[in-house]
């Protein structure tokens, strides 16, 4: 049925495997913690190149390893990065994930370190990174339908207005969004935990809420249990949240369920930075509740805008994703505006509705699709945070 | 609505509500508003309330339960009177 949410459109990068990016990275990608210094010194070469360093990828194994090659691969395959040259201390693992990131049709190349040595690496690889850049800075925005966005959520520093204004706006939008086609991320298995039985209901079917409550026994079980030292009372809720008045994890998971709002179902569940392969929907991905590695798994699955809703003022952001800040907390907006890009205090004076919010977090994904940066985006947040199943080898 | 509300409550199930104004002090003669429909009644405020925290809507007796978005939140540890602060001091999961 056409909405007046029908016919948007934003102006987008269109990538070779057609699906729409609203950014145009050329990602210098290190394999591992110690080809960073390689890969900073080519983005320090090539203006208009961004290094993604991380402390991870030597000596992993088994689920672990399979989920940093995944993440690795899903960040330069992901739709806001125009080209990516991947450095590695050695040409194998290197090649791994050039070979995963070429499936997108994309530019990319590998560099290894071993019998070259830092220096030839860097000039071999700043030169193809110059040619990237080329290539990338003639690529033209076109007219792109709203609904091939792939959008993601996750909340961060909560409080109760979080429960009251901006998580019901972002859920506001997914109601009015996800019915026009666009695919939508939500996740952070932990802090589901105190609203487990609402949110195994809003599955789209029975088949799924099973797969989803037995993703979420197992993450209980085989983590929080296994590893606990204490009740979690001084983790979940975390002390940010209990300065802003949550009690219980109840009371945080509560208001987290606000962004997938009143009528969204989810149609799938997937691996941390999985990508989607049941078409068009809203999705949960088994995911870290820690805002940095939250976001950098949902870029790693595909999402190009990624919508935050804080209450006493995270300010994460990630290298290729641009993350849209959204706050009810009328004290978060008087001392921390400079990272707030949705102003939704007026919920709480009652002069804004619900409606009329999901409406003004539309408008601002569009804003940010066509171009505009985000305040974390400005203030050069750019973290990526890779998340490990255990200790390496 | 010409008068802002100082406490907002989700749903008319709930027995808490939260405080949505900066500088709250005990006594004042709170707006209070039900989100579900805006529905509004009046409250006293029993104690300085910081913006976000929750507050009693009614008399509580240690073991009661806290309701909020109509759902049980945790435990009443602590008897709480109508208009004071609930918080972890006098409120705790449930589950562990």
């Amino acid at each position: 049925m056409a909405s007046k949410y029908s016919n948007l459109t934003v102006r987008a990068y269109r990538r070779e495997n057609g699906r729409i990016g609203v950014r145009n990275h050329v990602v210098i990608l290190p394999l591992d913690d110690i080809s960073n210094a390689a890969c900073e010194a080519v983005a320090h070469n090539i203006k208009g190149t961004l290094a993604i360093p991380h402390a991870y990828g030597r000596l992993q194994f088994g689920e672990d390893l399979d989920l940093h090659f995944r993440t690795l691969i899903g960040t330069g395959a992901n739709p806001n990065v125009a080209a990516c040259v991947v450095i590695g201390i050695e040409p194998g693992w290197t090649q791994r994930v050039v070979d995963g990131i070429a499936a997108t049709g994309k530019p990319v190349s590998g560099f290894a370190i071993e019998q070259n040595g830092d220096l030839k690496t860097i000039m071999d690889a700043s030169r193809r990174a110059k040619d990237y850049v080329h290539r990338a800075s003639e690529l033209q925005r076109e007219d792109c339908a709203l609904s091939e966005l792939w959008i993601s959520t996750k909340c961060g520093e909560s409080d109760t207005t979080t429960g009251l204004g901006s998580c019901p706006t972002v859920g506001n939008m997914y109601d009015k969004l996800l019915p026009e086609g666009i695919t939508g991320f939500f996740g952070e298995t932990s802090e589901i935990t105190g609203a487990e039985h609402i949110c195994r209901r809003r599955a789209i079917s029975e088949e799924v809420g099973a797969r989803w409550y037995a993703m979420w026994k197992a993450y209980q079980d085989q983590v929080i249990f296994a590893h606990q030292t204490d009740d979690l009372s001084d983790s979940q809720p975390t002390k940010g949240n209990i300065e802003g008045g949550l009690t219980t994890i109840e009371e945080k998971a509560l208001g987290n369920l606000e962004k997938i709002g009143r009528r969204s179902q989810f149609i799938d569940i997937l691996g941390p930075a999985e990508v989607p392969r049941s078409g068009r929907g809203l999705y949960f991905m088994d995911s870290s509740s820690a805002a940095a590695e939250c976001v950098t798994l949902m870029a790693a699955g595909g999402a190009v805008i990624h919508t935050f809703p804080t209450g006493q003022g995270n300010v994460v952001g990630n290298p290729i994703v641009p993350v849209i800040k959204i706050t009810a907390n009328p004290r978060t907006v008087r001392t921390m505006s400079e990272h707030v890009d949705v102003d939704v205090s007026g919920i709480l004076r009652r002069e804004m509705t619900i409606d009329e919010a999901g409406d003004a977090l539309i408008d601002m994904i569009r804003r940010t699709a066509n171009g505009r940066n985000t305040a974390a985006e400005a203030l050069g947040h750019r973290e990526f945070s890779l998340t490990k199943l255990y200790r390496s080898a | 609505m010409a008068e802002i509300p100082h406490l907002l409550v989700h749903e008319h199930a709930d027995n808490v509500g939260v405080v949505v104004v900066e500088g709250l002090t005990a006594g004042t003669d709170m707006l209070v508003c039900v989100t579900h429909d805006n529905a509004t009644f009046r409250l006293t405020a029993g104690a300085d309330v910081p913006i976000g925290h929750k507050i009693a809507l009614k008399d509580f007796r240690a073991g009661d339960t806290a309701i909020k978005y109509g759902e049980d939140i945790g435990r009443i540890t602590a008897d709480i009177p109508r208009g004071g602060h609930v918080h972890t001091h006098n409120c705790k999961t449930k589950r562990w």
